[in-house]
């Protein structure tokens, strides 16, 4: 028991070397049981995994697939976060706007949109504008919701000086307005990107006829469990590359506040 | 998600009155929009059903009960992998809850896991459970623990320290201790991650269904969809539309009960 606990003080004081330990030993028991327990037909070691991704960026069309994601991911984001940022200040900013159109909003928000993911592949086809167009819609409601929240976290005194000082409506805007909506434009922006990425991927992966989801077929059907994990964990790196760096952008935009 | 925003002033009764017509005639004229544009401006049937033939369609399917299997199979997908996440959310969540120092190891690194797309597992899921039940209920139960897990261990440490230490001094048992200190502190936020939980398993087990599987609800919509049954998909998407509506709608409430006790 004393053993137990100066093991836990230890780990306390380095969180992070704790960490890393959790993530090695789960890399360990990954790597004995795709070794000498499950077939390997199903579960490849991640050392073979790690090894052989090159393997999986010189399959015919993987590389291609990979850069035409980027870029859907890309653009997608892009296209969210302005159709997020306008309509969620247009509702934003005034009261009517608000009470008429936030519950539809919400309504649209709430429905779930996986459920007309074959209509986007119907009217876009198979190609990236159905993956951007669906990424689309999953990312600009987190982001409109977002502003909207910010928006209504305006200090009404600091409008109310603004005004009584004399600022023209664009002066709010831009001197008022702005710089207080940017902690909570970042947070849409991070909810939006997770938003972004979820609907492509899912796009990607429903179309199993071309892009990622053609590759992601083809090696279970192949039952290639090494190129399976090896072209996963290039997704999911670049997933958590862009959901890093709008993160560090949050933090970093949102410093002057403190 | 962010509640319903408040108004910095309150509303009038005329201005949210003027809100609902605005909202009705929103809704009025998107109809209005899709009768006369399949009806009269000639869009084509394959891209957009007529509204009276999809309602002919939902009338149809809920009269001769087709949809009894695919919903069957889709919600004991969903109760199988609820069930799962949630024993296995709140049992770790509760372990990782019981010292600092675990919160401080762990709790980064399930944060960190969750900002990871899991719908990428489907695919593994897929070679290792096969394309029937188990690998919607794998994935449904990955992508619903993470909410009840963190918000497990956020409900406990959240409990305030007075009433531990008051409790203790009062001579508390273990078992006490959890019964009537820990379990009521940590409920309110515990429910809300169950209900985050559930949604997303339900969200998440459509759309494996969707993308890859044999039958169940998100299956059916893609069936006729390739099948080019346009009228009649339509109106499977109202009626999985109208299910979500309703289980979400139960939960919300269940939490609200349970958060009242």
């Amino acid at each position: 028991m004393a053993g137990h606990a100066s093991l836990l003080k230890t780990m306390g004081r380095h969180p992070m070397l704790a960490q890393l330990t959790v993530i090695a030993l789960f890399f360990l028991i990954w790597e004995l049981a795709a070794r000498f327990v499950v077939d390997k037909m199903f579960l490849s070691p991640p050392s073979r995994v790690y090894g052989e991704i090159g393997r999986v960026f010189s399959t015919k069309g993987v590389n291609d697939a990979l850069l035409i994601t980027m870029y859907e991911l890309g653009i997608a984001f892009l296209i969210a976060v302005v159709i997020g940022m306008s309509i969620g200040l247009a509702i934003g900013l005034s009261g009517f706007a608000r009470r008429s159109f936030m519950p539809i909003v919400l309504l649209l928000y709430g429905t779930p949109q996986i459920t007309i993911l074959p209509l986007f592949i119907l009217y876009f086809g198979i190609g990236p504008p159905s993956k951007i167009a669906f990424g689309v819609t999953h990312g600009m409601f987190p982001i409109m919701l977002t502003i909207i929240a910010g928006v209504q976290n305006l200090k009404p005194i600091l409008l109310t000086s603004a005004r009584s000082m004399g600022a023209s409506r664009w002066h709010i805007l831009r001197y008022v307005i702005f710089p207080h909506m940017i902690p909570s434009f970042f947070a849409g922006m991070r909810l939006g990107m997770t938003g972004v990425l979820l609907g492509v991927l899912l796009a990607e992966l429903y179309v199993s006829t071309a892009g990622i989801g053609h590759f992601t077929t083809m090696f279970t059907q192949n039952f290639d469990p090494t190129r399976l994990l090896g072209l996963i964990s290039v997704l999911a790196a670049m997933a958590i590359a862009l959901n890093e760096i709008v993160r560090r952008a949050e933090i970093h935009f949102s410093k002057w506040r403190t | 998600m962010s509640g319903p925003v408040q108004g910095q002033q309150k509303a009038t009764a005329a201005e949210r009155l003027v809100a609902r017509c605005v909202q009705l005639a929103f809704l009025l004229i998107l109809l209005g929009l899709w009768y006369a544009g399949t009806n009269h401006w000639g869009i084509n049937q394959l891209l957009l059903p007529k509204p009276q033939h999809v309602a002919a369609e939902l009338i149809d399917i809920l009269r001769s009960g087709e949809f009894w299997p695919d919903l069957l199979l889709t919600l004991s997908e969903l109760a199988a992998a609820f069930a799962i996440s949630m024993s296995l959310g709140l049992t770790i969540g509760f372990m990782v809850s019981r010292s600092p120092v675990l919160v401080k190891i762990f709790e980064p690194l399930i944060a960190g896991l969750y900002a990871v797309p899991i719908i990428l597992f489907l695919p593994l899921y897929v070679l290792f459970f096969g394309l029937g039940p188990a690998s919607k209920i794998a994935l449904g139960a990955t992508i619903s623990f993470f909410p009840v897990v963190l918000n497990t261990i956020a409900g406990f440490v959240s409990v305030d320290k007075l009433y531990v230490t008051a409790a203790r001094s009062m001579g508390a048992s273990n078992a006490a201790m959890l019964r009537y200190v820990l379990i009521p502190g940590a409920l309110p936020v515990i429910l809300t991650g169950l209900r985050m939980g559930f949604i997303v398993a339900l969200l998440s087990i459509i759309g494996s269904e969707t993308i890859a599987s044999l039958a169940g609800l998100g299956h059916r919509i893609v069936h006729l969809a390739e099948a080019m049954d346009m009228a009649r998909m339509f109106a499977y998407i109202v009626f999985v539309i109208a299910i979500a509506a309703v289980l979400n709608a139960f939960v919300t409430w269940l939490e609200s009960r349970g958060r009242r006790t």
